[in-house]
């Protein structure tokens, strides 16, 4: 009980040492989606460096592609690749750890970065698995700040026209994006109606960060036939230290030596209530 | 046998191919009617998807469907698949080299009266910018399945455009020579060379036939591999005329006449004339109407000719 939990701590130390190594990085999100992709990956998904080219594996779309340092974390912890380089060379010259997903990494399915892109391609591979009647499922993770552009719904139509009910979203709803609350920038606090409206099933999952409430509602969506699922993770942008907590300034932010001593500390100190 | 679309080339090939391979998936944006394409959505509705008028989905889609094996044909107007969607062909495709045919249908001013949102007359600017992606503009029914026949066997991104309107043959069932990223020499002749793609390559042809009756006698190129670019091929037939002369249905930026340019002026400096659309909305009338305007036909070409070849 708690390994995971722990484990999303642990990760978290290693996606801030890449940011610290790098001197870059999306820390605020690669905080808050960090307990979704653990559960993904180590209790949801069939997906291992063994099994990466099967058509069975169940499939993954980073949309949120900024959140890079935590999918490296996450990836490399499920031995697709050594951590250390990722450390050493991210964001480097000549790196090939850059700061969006890309696909000459293994593990990593498509590349993304530019935001809007990953629900079609998402909708691509769910309707591969239909065709080909497979029934492995495809996940793909989008930011809240993301879902004001258009494609997101474009996406979302065909998903429902399609009933694609091996596809499921996770929106990381965290609340802030560069420039402020989503609310103040463009707000979308009637997230959950508006995918209602378009078919989908909307499960949400009030603590976002949690990786039994994550669990339940992956393992529930799993059940719903005839539609896909999006679940709405109310989440904590820089999640897992009070330095950077729901502070938006930590968007982009790479600690200094004091932040980084007490952001390690919060971590331990957080991890030890699991 | 009478003229036939390069569009609709397209979905003989793919109706009779995906008899036998079954990863073959069409896509289409509320498109299917004017792509030709309706005779595969109803043969064929389990290798069929609509996005509706949705042309970044469409390429999204695309790039999904490839990843998991499938070989997607997108098809879509020109204008909407290479720059409404242009950012999911450089990242979803290209970037992540899935195997996506892009299909720009009714290129060019192939619309017409309908006017600069519909005509696509920056699609070689736009697409060969994209690293990893392939330009084709084949020039006639015959070229066109022979290029599909090839896309259809490798597995890397391509963008092939055809125009909405039946062309006049250039080849012919037992004569037309196909090889991947190589252009056609069509003609050859020691005064000048005539590169061409897609429809104006019958043109240039044709104008190659009246210089000869006037004692010029001209290379004609069909350069429907506008990236890869035949660069030997360039080379070659630029080596030794008095000039060249660039025809295409496109912008006077970043099309074939940029691309032949720089060849040329790194390897035979020489005079090189780009004959093109304007920088600017064209006039209003049907493509034929908008080539003999801006002189883009066997008339325009002669005269330029004779214009720079004293």
């Amino acid at each position: 009980m708690g390994e995971l939990e722990k484990l999303a701590y642990d990760l978290r130390k290693d996606t801030v040492d890449m940011i610290v190594s790098g001197k870059a990085g999306h820390i605020g999100g690669d905080m808050s989606v960090m307990e979704i992709l653990v559960e993904l990956y180590f209790d949801q998904m069939n997906i291992s460096p063994e099994n990466k080219d099967d058509p069975n594996r169940d499939l993954f779309v980073l949309s949120k592609g900024h959140s890079v340092e935590s999918y490296y974390s996450v990836l490399a912890k499920k031995g697709f690749f050594d951590i250390k380089e990722a450390i050493d060379t991210f964001s480097k010259f000549g790196s090939k750890y850059i700061g969006h997903p890309n696909n000459k990494i293994p593990g990593i399915e498509m590349n993304s970065g530019s935001l809007g892109h990953g629900l079609p391609v998402g909708v691509g591979m769910a309707l591969a698995s239909k065709m080909d009647n497979r029934k492995n499922r495809v996940y793909v993770v989008m930011g809240d700040g993301e879902l004001a552009e258009g494609s997101v719904w474009e996406g979302a139509m065909s998903a429902s026209q399609y009933k694609l009910d091996n596809l499921c979203a996770v929106v990381d709803r965290n609340r802030l994006q560069i420039s402020g609350t989503t609310e103040e920038v463009m707000g979308q606090d009637d997230l959950h109606d508006r995918f209602r409206s378009f078919g989908w099933n909307v499960i949400d999952v009030e603590d976002g960060n949690s990786i039994e409430q994550l669990k339940m509602a992956f393992d529930k969506a799993k059940s719903v036939v005839g539609k896909p699922t999006v679940l709405i993770a109310n989440t904590v942008k820089g999640k897992g230290s009070s330095v950077m907590e729901n502070n938006v300034s930590w968007h982009h932010h790479v600690p200094t030596e004091e932040e980084y001593s007490q952001i390690i500390k919060d971590f331990q100190i957080r991890k030890e209530v699991f | 046998m009478a003229n036939i679309a390069n569009k609709k080339a397209i979905c003989d090939l793919l109706l009779e191919k995906a008899k036998t391979d079954k990863d073959i998936v069409v896509l289409c944006s509320d498109s299917r009617g004017s792509a030709s394409l309706a005779p595969f959505f109803e043969e064929f509705p389990q290798q069929s998807v609509e996005t509706g008028i949705a042309e970044q989905d469409l390429v999204g889609i695309s790039a999904g469907l490839a990843k998991c094996g499938k070989k997607p044909f997108a098809a879509s107007p020109a204008s909407f698949i290479t720059t409404r969607s242009y950012e999911q062909c450089k990242v979803d495709v290209a970037y992540s080299n899935t195997n996506v045919t892009l299909i720009g249908i009714s290129g060019g001013v192939s619309y017409g009266a309908l006017g600069m949102s519909h005509h696509s007359a920056q699609d070689i600017a736009a697409m060969a910018a994209i690293p990893g992606m392939r330009v084709y503009f084949p020039s006639d029914h015959f070229q066109t399945t022979k290029l599909m026949e090839a896309l259809l066997k490798d597995e890397k991104p391509s963008y092939v455009r055809v125009g909405r309107n039946a062309v006049p043959e250039i080849y012919s069932e037992d004569n037309c020579t196909f090889e991947i990223d190589k252009a056609n020499i069509l003609s050859e002749g020691k005064d000048v060379a005539i590169i061409a793609c897609g429809e104006m390559v019958y043109e240039a042809l044709e104008a190659a036939k009246a210089l000869k009756e006037e004692g010029i006698l001209a290379t004609v190129v069909d350069m429907y591999c506008l990236k890869p670019l035949d660069e030997d091929t360039i080379i070659k037939v630029t080596k030794d005329v008095k000039a060249v002369i660039t025809i295409e249905e496109h912008s006077p930026y970043g099309g074939l006449g940029s691309m032949v340019s720089q060849v040329v002026g790194e390897n035979n400096p020489k005079l090189v004339v780009n004959m093109s659309l304007p920088d600017a909305p064209v006039i209003t009338g049907t493509s034929s109407e908008v080539f003999d305007y801006y002189g883009l036909n066997k008339e325009g070409i002669v005269k330029k000719v004779k214009e720079i070849i004293k």
